[in-house]
């Protein structure tokens, strides 16, 4: 019987080890530097509040720690969207100053591997600047690094929440520097080919509302005006 | 008893990890898709939302029905002539599949109505719908931009609004019928 009870206990440990292992394995490394961040072109660099609460709307399956809002808006309680999420939000310049309107489609996705430190979400974007026209964003993220550097941590925190500065990109592909593909639609922009990188900046989270001060931003790089004529007529 | 502790972690350990590879840590779930072969290449299908039941938002400056109740539109000068919807879509067996938006806006540089599909365990499309309407009440326009399993399909999509006039109580009072076509993209060599 003793015997048992220490395999027990042994294979109970061993979980243990190996769950922390995954959780902070060293050569499961951040994202590194963006490479728009060191780019020459032209930026459009898009501000947008993290905060689910400070969106226009925000809906998810109900279920979730981070309730939809306003109160009553349509739940995404069907089986094949109770992983996704929309969020509708102002998007604002540099200056802080109105530039259009994004809403965000998420969705849980199957690259996930937890073991590699991929906490992978299909995201899609879709943004309209007003005197610019609109922008479809289609990008993969990893929140592999939010997970354990923020959300851990308010877990383990006695007061279920976390206060910090903790900064990263989430876009992890699907370009090979890990940038969104990103697409004019409409206006000046229609027809384009450009990439783009969201990036998160949180300040406090808390396990029983999600993220309580926290600002995105996307990043958007404009093609040079030779790339911009043949990506054009290309799109075209 | 210290070894058979040794081994439970080595068991615990081996365990633990082959847990997580056998068992995803996401899996979507999936509906059959309903495809039709067109008749001059390419393939079909469609979607529909059932109106009101599967509108999510309705947003507009001066909107007097805004959804959901609560919704407070921004009241900037630069979202005027902007009106936002957000749907639950449907395939054609009435399943909801996945999500989408409505963009109409007018500008300087015209009128613009964008549709986002977003069906999480396929992938996203983008088509901007030409505004003027077609004859019976369809407006059409090219997919301009798909991820995943939309990323290497082009085509056409479009939009038409369906009165419902069966007259049953519980009916919705009409939908929005959207129908893509899909053809594979040329690659540029």
């Amino acid at each position: 019987m003793k015997y048992l009870i220490a395999l027990f206990f042994g294979l109970l440990v061993g979980a243990a080890i190996f769950v922390i292992g995954v959780i902070y394995n060293p050569f499961n490394s951040d994202n590194g530097l963006s490479p728009l961040s060191v780019t020459d072109s032209e930026v459009i660099a898009l501000n947008f509040s993290a905060v689910p609460s400070e969106a226009i709307v925000f809906t998810n399956d109900g279920d979730s720690h981070v309730k939809p809002f306003p109160e009553k808006v349509q739940q995404l309680w069907e089986a094949p969207i109770r992983s996704s999420s929309i969020t509708a939000t102002v998007m604002r310049d540099a200056r802080g100053r109105t530039a259009g309107l994004g809403i965000k489609f998420s969705s849980e996705s199957e690259r996930t591997r937890l073991m590699k430190g991929e906490a992978m979400i299909d995201s899609a974007w879709y943004i309209y600047l007003p005197g610019s026209g609109s922008l479809f964003i289609e990008q993969f993220e990893n929140h592999w690094a939010f997970l354990r550097d923020v959300i851990i941590p308010a877990y383990r925190s006695s007061a279920d929440s976390w206060k910090g500065a903790w900064l990263g990109d989430l876009t992890a592909g699907p370009g090979a520097l890990r940038t969104a593909a990103v697409t004019g639609g409409a206006g000046s922009l229609r027809g384009l080919k450009m990439e783009a990188v969201e990036s998160l900046s949180a300040q406090a989270y808390s396990v029983e509302g999600g993220p309580v001060a926290a600002e995105g931003r996307l990043l958007i790089e404009l093609p040079r005006d030779t790339e911009a004529s043949e990506s054009a007529s290309s799109g075209e | 008893m210290l070894k058979t502790f040794i081994v439970g972690i080595v068991l615990g350990v081996a365990a633990a990890a082959a847990a997580l590879y056998a068992y995803p840590a996401v899996d979507q779930h999936r509906e059959a898709s309903i495809v039709s072969v067109a008749a001059n290449g390419g393939n079909i299908e469609s979607f529909h939302i059932n109106m009101p039941m599967d509108r999510i938002m309705v947003g507009a400056s001066g909107e007097k029905q805004a959804l959901p109740t609560g919704l407070k539109w921004p009241a900037d000068q630069e979202l005027k002539n902007v009106r936002a919807e957000l749907f639950k879509i449907r395939n054609a067996r009435d399943t909801v599949i996945g999500v989408a938006s409505r963009m109409s806006a007018r500008d300087g540089s015209g009128e613009i109505i964008d549709w986002v599909l977003h069906l999480p365990a396929r992938g996203s499309i983008f088509v901007n719908l030409r505004p003027e309407a077609l004859q019976g009440g369809f407006r059409r326009g090219e997919l301009q931009a798909g991820s995943r399993e939309f990323a290497p399909l082009g085509g056409l999509m479009s939009e038409r609004w369906v009165p419902n006039t069966s007259g049953d109580a519980d009916a919705p009072a009409g939908r929005i019928e959207l129908v893509t076509t899909y053809i594979r993209r040329q690659e540029t060599p």
